[in-house]
């Protein structure tokens, strides 16, 4: 069984979705890549900022 | 007159001939068959080792494949699931997934097969796009 740890799952989940939205959502190569790191840092940022929020919330 | 508008007329970028839903369909049962159809083979190699990685770590992790659907969110799921194509059908008649989610890991491994069933959705949709001519 393959057990990652929870950001781990974020960043594989990160990089296979922003890999496939990065090639259908632009047209030329070098706009795919751009557009797919830019995803790739909202899916990480994202969850590291909610992570935060969640932490504080909880204390 | 009919005849010079007509030349004015611009081809749709990619127009091929054939059966126009075929990288769609392709797309659809196999992830990244649509964009190899159409010579996109970086493109289509991408898609597909993203989407099969996607679904087999989530089977790795014990993720559960949706059967039924009695429930709303059990519909949704098995909606999602759907979209891996062949790989659900696959999974399904190798009995994969059958398990109930009892560790936090496997919810999450279900949440990854469904992400890649609708992945896979949105890739076979742009293989038609570019089939149509709608994307380079």
């Amino acid at each position: 069984m393959f057990t990652p740890s929870h950001f781990a799952a974020v960043l594989l989940f990160a990089l296979f979705a922003s890999t496939v939205f990065g090639i259908t959502q632009r047209e030329t190569p070098q706009k795919m890549f751009r557009y797919g790191l830019y995803c790739f840092a909202l899916f990480v940022g994202s969850a590291i900022v909610l992570s935060w929020v969640m932490f504080l919330i909880a204390r | 007159m009919a005849e010079a508008e007509n030349k004015n007329v611009v081809a749709p970028r990619n127009a091929q001939t054939g059966f126009v839903f075929l990288p769609l369909i392709a797309g659809w049962l196999i992830p990244g068959a649509g964009h190899f159809l159409l010579r996109k083979w970086v493109r289509g190699a991408l898609l597909a080792i993203s989407i099969v990685c996607m679904f087999a770590l989530g089977l790795a992790m014990q993720g559960h494949l949706y059967a039924n659907a009695h429930e709303i969110l059990e519909m949704l799921g098995l909606a999602g699931d759907l979209g891996s194509g062949l790989l659900y059908i696959i999974g399904r008649a190798m009995g994969l997934g059958s398990d109930s989610v009892q560790l936090t890991v496997a919810d999450w491994g279900t949440r990854f097969i469904v992400v890649a069933g609708l992945l896979n959705i949105i890739s076979a949709v742009d293989a038609h796009n570019i089939r149509t001519g709608r994307k380079l």
